[in-house]
C-alpha cells in the first residue's frame, strides 16, 4: 500500500515535470527558437522542489495520498512558466519569476516543516481557539494603522520591514482549524432543529456563531474592500455548519443571510456596485472599468480549442495577467485544451481532499479536510468564474498558479495538512503487525 | 458526514461545469463575435507582423508586397511596401493597423489578403484540413489580381498632369476597372511606417492638406456633372417613348421658360439651338434638354432613370466609401428646378465612376454591371482561390433604346463637342459626352465621357474625366480641357493587355514620381 502510493506519486510528478519542462522549452522556442540557456538551473529548481516534496511524505507521512503533491506540481510549475513568459513580454527579466521560484522553495520549506512538527492532525484541535484568534487577528491585521498597506483599493496587504505579505492567505487556514474543532465539539447542540411554521429551523440561540461568522464577513468586505476573502470565509463557515451538523437548514439559512448581506453590499458600497455593473456589461466601459475583463475575454476568444502555443499570444495585454488574470492568459495559449486541463487538475484536488475527508474516521479531521478542500476548490472557482464573468469579479489568487508568495506558502501549508490527515487516515501497516504479533 | 462531503462534491463539481461551459463559450462559441468587436485590434496587430499577399495590376505590376524589414529600430520583422508610390496610393490604400489603420484595397480585402476565409484555400477539408493547419509549418496569404492596368493608370495619371481631377476606366462588359486615378493622390509608404508617431504625423499632415490626397475623387467625391447629365435625361426619354431619332424637333432657341419658372434656361455664350435628339445631344443645346425634361419625361421618369443608373443608391464597388451621387427628388415638381436638373445643374451631383457607368450602359446594351477592381485571387502557391465573378448591377434601358443613344453619342464624338476623343485612336469608333459646370464665377469643371471599340463591334472600354476648375465657362470646355486626356486613356485601354512583366517597369521611376 505505502509503497504503490508512493511510487504512484513518483510516477505522477515525473508525468506533471515532463508538461512543465515541455512547456517551458516551447515558451523560449517560440521566443527566440532556442532552448532556454537556464535549462539547467530550472530543471534542477523543479525536479529538486518536488523530489524534496516526495521524500519528505515517503519519509513523515508515507500512507498519504498519491495524487496531491503531483497536482500542486503541476499547478505551480505551469503558472511558473506563464510568469516566466509574462515577464518577458513586459520585458522586465528578473521581474517576478525569481521572486516567484524563491517562494516555492519556502513553500516547499513550510511544506516540509509543516509534515516534520505535525505527526497527529488532531494535535491541531487542541488550539483550536488559539487558531481562531491567531486567524481573527490575522484578518484585521491589514486595519492596523502603520502596518496595513492599501494596494489596488484594497486593504488586505500588511507591510513588515522590505516583506509585504496578505495575511488572509494564512488567516484561512486558521479559520479552518478553529470552525472544524469549534464545530465538532458543537455539533451535537447545534443540530438539534426546532419546528417554525412549517419548517425546522436551528434553535435560534445556536444561530449566534453563525450570525458572527456572516458579520465578521462583512465588516471584512466593507473594511478591507476584500470581495473575494469575504465570500469565501462565510462559504468555509457555512460549508463546514452543514457538514457537520447534516442540517440542511443551515445552508438555507445560509444563503439567504449571503443574499441579503450581497443585496445590502451592492446598494451600499461603489465598489461593490462596480463590480456588479462592470460584470453585467464590462463593454459599457470596455476601455477603463471593464477593461480588463474585456481584454480577458478577448485573450480567451483568440485562444480557441488548441490556444495560441506558449509565447505566441498577448496575455500581457491583460491587466494583472500574473495573478487575478492568469488563467485567461493559460486560455489564450493553451485553448479551451489547456484551460480544461487547469479545471480538471483542481477538480482532482478537490476530488481527492474530499475523499480523505471520507476515509477519516475522526470529526476533526473529516472537517479539517472538508474545509480545506472546500477553501482550495472554492477559491480557484471564484476567481475563475470572475474571469470568464460567470460571476463578478473577485480578487484573490488562483491557488498554486497565479504569482504571489503569501498565497503560495499558505497554499503547500494546506496541501501539507491534507496530506498529513490522509496518512493519519490510513491504517498503519507497522501497528497491524504488532497488533497481530501480541494477539498471536 | 459522508453524504453532504458527496453533495459538496457534486455541487463543486457542478460548479466546475459550469466554468467548463463559460470557457467553451469564450473560446469557441462566442470567440467570432469577441473576435470581431470594434475596440479587439488583436487579429490586426497579428495581422501586422505575418506575411500578407501581394496586390499586383492584371499587367502583372505589383502593387503592394511584403519584405523583410530592414530598420535596425523595429521589433518588428516584416514592412509593407508599395512599389509604385502614389500612382496606386487611392487604390491600394494602406496597412497600418497599429497605428493609424487600414485603407483602401488593404481595408476592403483585409482577411483575404491575411489568407483568412478564403474557404477554398487548400482544397483540403474536415480533418485534413485540420492536420495540415497543424503540423505544416506554412502562412496562407491570399494574392489580388486586380482589373486595373498599370499601362491605362499611368496614362491616365500622365494625361491628366498635375490639375485636381479625375479619371476613370472600366471595361462596360464586366464592370472591372482599368484606370482609377485622381490627382492630387498620396505615397501609402509614408502612412505604412512602423513607428506608431511618424505615420500619425504623416497622417494628419495628409488630412490636413487642403488640396485632400487622401480623397479618391474617382469614387469618393461629387461634382455637378453638367451637360454629360443630358444622356441620362435622354434616356429616360427614350425608354419612355417620347422621344425618337425623329420626335420631337425643338424649337431653335436662345432660352427656355418653364410653367411658371423664375429665371430662364440659357444655352452657353447665349447661343441659339433646337431640332431633333442627334442635334440637340451633338451641339449639347440646354434650352432643348430642359424642355424634354419638362415636357417629354417629367418628374417620376425623371427620377426614376436616375435611380436606375444608380443616383441615390450605394455604389457596391470593392473600395472603402465610396461617395452617392445624387439626383434631387424632393423638389422636382417644380417646373423650373426641374428644367435646371435636366441639364445636370442645380442639385444634381455624381461621381466620376457614376458618369463612367454612364457610358458604360450606353455601351453595354443598357445594363450596368458591378463595378469592381478585382479580378482573382491566388493562393501562396499561384493557386486560383476565388474569382471576382461580373454581375449586372443594374438594368438601365433595353439593347434598342441604348443602340440609339450609342448612335448619337458617336455623332457627338464625330461631329460634335466631342470631337477630340479621338484624337489618339483614328482607327477605333468613339463615343461620347462633354459637360461643363460652372464652379465659380469664371472657373468650370471641365468633363467628358466616352466609349471606343473596334468599328462595327462593341465598346470595349468606357471613360469619364473631370478637370477640376479651369478657366472660362463655355460648353467647349469641357471638349477642349477633358476630352483630350480621354483619348489618350481610351488608347492605352484599346492596347492589348501586355503579357505579365512587360508591364512591369514603372514609367515614373515609381513612388513619388
Amino acid at each position: 500500500m505505502r509503497s504503490v502510493r508512493r511510487n504512484t506519486e513518483l510516477g505522477l510528478l515525473f508525468l506533471g515535470t515532463l508538461v512543465v519542462v515541455g512547456a517551458y522549452i516551447l515558451a523560449s522556442l517560440a521566443q527566440d527558437s532556442r532552448i532556454p540557456s537556464n535549462i539547467g538551473p530550472f530543471l534542477a529548481v523543479i525536479i529538486g522542489i518536488q523530489l524534496v516534496g516526495h521524500f519528505a511524505i515517503r519519509r513523515f507521512a508515507p500512507n498519504a495520498d498519491g495524487m496531491l503533491l503531483p497536482l500542486a506540481s503541476l499547478l505551480n510549475g505551469l503558472g511558473y512558466v506563464f510568469i516566466v513568459r509574462l515577464d518577458e513580454a513586459h520585458r522586465h527579466p528578473g521581474g517576478l519569476a525569481p521572486l516567484q521560484a524563491t517562494w516555492a522553495i519556502l513553500g516547499m520549506g513550510a511544506f516540509v516543516g509543516t509534515l516534520v512538527l505535525l505527526s497527529q492532525s488532531r494535535t491541531l484541535e487542541r488550539y483550536r481557539y488559539t487558531a481562531g484568534l491567531i486567524g481573527l487577528g490575522l484578518l484585521m491585521l491589514p486595519l492596523v494603522p502603520g502596518v496595513g498597506q492599501e494596494i489596488n483599493g484594497s486593504r488586505i496587504w500588511v507591510s513588515l520591514g522590505p516583506v509585504n505579505f496578505q495575511p488572509g492567505e494564512f488567516a484561512k487556514l486558521a479559520l479552518a482549524v478553529f470552525f472544524a474543532g469549534y464545530l465538532v465539539d458543537k455539533r451535537e447542540l447545534l443540530a438539534v432543529n426546532r419546528a417554525v411554521g412549517p419548517f425546522s429551523m436551528p434553535d435560534p440561540k445556536h444561530l449566534g456563531p453563525v450570525l458572527v461568522a456572516w458579520g465578521a464577513s462583512l465588516v471584512i468586505m466593507i473594511s478591507q474592500r476584500d470581495l473575494g476573502s469575504s465570500l469565501l470565509f462565510f462559504t468555509l463557515f457555512i460549508v463546514l455548519v452543514w457538514v457537520a451538523t447534516e442540517r440542511a437548514s443551515y445552508l438555507v439559512v445560509g444563503t439567504i443571510l449571503f443574499a441579503l448581506g450581497a443585496t445590502f453590499s451592492i446598494s451600499q458600497f461603489d465598489h461593490v456596485q462596480n463590480r456588479v455593473d462592470i460584470w453585467r456589461d464590462p463593454w459599457a466601459d470596455a476601455d477603463d472599468k471593464g477593461f480588463q475583463i474585456v481584454q480577458s475575454a478577448y485573450a480567451m476568444a483568440d485562444g480557441g480549442i488548441v490556444g495560441r502555443g506558449i509565447n505566441l499570444g498577448t496575455p500581457d495585454r491583460i491587466p494583472y495577467a500574473e495573478t487575478d488574470f492568469i488563467f485567461a492568459a493559460i486560455t489564450e495559449e493553451l485553448g479551451l485544451l489547456g484551460a480544461t486541463a487547469i479545471l480538471m487538475a483542481f477538480l482532482l484536488f478537490i476530488g481527492a481532499g474530499f475523499r480523505i475527508a471520507m476515509r477519516s474516521s475522526h470529526g476533526f479531521d473529516k472537517l479539517l479536510a472538508v474545509g480545506l478542500t472546500t477553501l482550495l476548490g472554492f477559491q480557484a472557482f471564484i476567481i475563475i468564474a470572475g474571469v470568464v464573468r460567470l460571476l463578478p469579479l473577485t480578487g484573490v489568487t488562483l491557488p498554486f498558479v497565479s504569482y504571489g508568495g503569501s498565497s503560495l506558502l499558505a497554499n503547500y501549508v494546506l496541501l501539507a495538512l491534507l496530506l498529513r490527515i490522509s496518512d493519519n487516515a490510513e491504517p498503519k501497516p507497522v501497528e497491524a503487525t504488532e497488533a497481530v504479533a501480541v494477539t498471536a | 458526514m459522508t453524504k453532504q462531503i458527496r453533495n459538496l462534491g457534486i455541487f463543486l463539481t457542478l460548479c466546475y461545469i459550469a466554468l467548463f461551459v463559460q470557457v467553451n463559450r469564450l473560446t469557441v462559441f462566442d470567440a467570432k463575435d469577441l473576435q470581431n468587436k470594434p475596440g479587439n485590434n488583436r487579429q490586426a496587430v497579428r495581422d501586422f507582423d505575418r506575411p500578407r499577399g501581394s496586390i499586383s495590376t492584371a499587367d502583372g505590376v505589383v502593387l503592394a508586397q511584403t519584405v523583410p524589414d530592414t530598420n535596425p529600430d523595429d521589433r518588428l520583422e516584416l514592412q509593407r511596401t508599395y512599389p509604385e508610390g502614389d500612382t496606386f496610393g487611392q487604390i491600394t490604400g494602406f496597412f497600418n493597423p497599429l497605428s493609424i489603420g487600414t485603407d483602401g484595397l488593404e481595408k476592403e480585402y483585409n482577411s483575404e489578403l491575411a489568407g483568412r476565409d478564403l474557404t477554398d484555400l487548400t482544397n483540403l477539408d474536415g480533418i485534413d484540413r485540420f492536420v495540415d493547419d497543424f503540423f505544416v509549418d506554412k502562412d496562407h496569404v491570399g494574392n489580388l489580381s486586380l482589373t486595373i492596368r498599370a499601362d491605362v493608370q499611368r496614362a491616365a495619371r500622365e494625361a491628366l498632369g498635375d490639375v485636381p481631377g479625375s479619371v476613370v476606366a472600366l471595361d462596360p462588359k464586366t464592370g472591372g476597372i482599368l484606370a482609377l486615378w485622381s490627382f492630387p493622390s498620396y505615397d501609402p509608404n509614408l502612412l505604412s511606417v512602423h513607428n506608431g508617431a511618424d505615420a500619425t504625423a504623416a497622417s494628419q499632415a495628409l488630412l490636413a492638406d487642403p488640396t485632400k490626397p487622401r480623397l479618391a475623387r474617382a469614387y469618393q467625391e461629387i461634382y455637378p456633372p453638367g451637360s454629360t447629365y443630358k444622356v441620362v435625361t435622354a434616356t429616360g426619354g427614350v425608354e419612355k417613348g417620347t422621344v425618337t431619332a425623329d420626335e420631337p424637333d425643338y424649337p431653335l432657341a436662345n432660352e427656355y421658360r418653364a410653367r411658371g419658372a423664375g429665371s430662364p434656361i440659357t444655352n452657353f455664350d447665349d447661343g441659339t439651338c433646337g431640332g431633333k435628339l442627334f442635334e440637340i445631344l451633338r451641339v449639347s443645346c440646354n434650352t432643348a434638354f430642359a424642355q424634354m425634361g419638362v415636357d417629354q419625361v417629367g418628374t417620376d421618369a425623371m427620377v426614376a432613370t436616375a435611380e436606375s443608373y444608380g443616383f441615390n443608391r450605394d455604389v457596391p464597388i470593392d473600395l472603402p466609401r465610396p461617395a452617392r451621387s445624387q439626383f434631387p427628388n424632393a423638389k422636382a415638381d417644380d417646373p423650373g428646378f426641374l428644367a435646371q436638373i435636366s441639364i445636370g445643374q442645380n442639385d444634381v451631383a455624381a461621381t466620376p465612376l457614376q458618369m463612367a457607368m454612364v457610358a458604360a450602359a450606353v455601351a453595354n446594351g443598357g445594363k450596368i454591371m458591378t463595378p469592381h477592381v478585382l479580378s482573382e485571387i491566388r493562393d501562396e502557391d499561384e493557386r486560383v482561390v476565388r474569382t471576382y465573378e461580373p454581375d449586372v448591377w443594374t438594368e438601365v434601358m433595353d439593347a434598342g433604346s441604348a443602340g440609339l443613344l450609342r448612335q448619337a453619342m458617336k455623332e457627338v464624338a464625330t461631329e460634335g463637342t466631342a470631337q477630340h476623343l479621338g484624337d489618339d485612336i483614328p482607327e477605333f469608333e468613339v463615343g461620347g459626352k462633354t459637360g461643363t459646370a460652372q464652379f465659380r464665377e469664371d472657373t468650370s469643371h471641365a468633363w467628358v465621357i466616352g466609349f471606343a471599340g473596334p468599328p462595327g463591334e462593341d465598346p470595349q472600354v468606357v471613360v469619364a474625366v473631370i478637370v477640376e476648375a479651369q478657366p472660362g465657362v463655355s460648353e467647349a470646355t469641357g471638349g477642349r480641357v477633358a476630352a483630350p486626356i480621354a483619348s489618350q486613356v481610351l488608347a492605352a485601354a484599346l492596347q492589348p493587355l501586355p503579357a505579365p512583366g512587360e508591364g512591369g517597369a514603372p514609367t515614373d521611376g515609381g513612388s513619388g514620381g
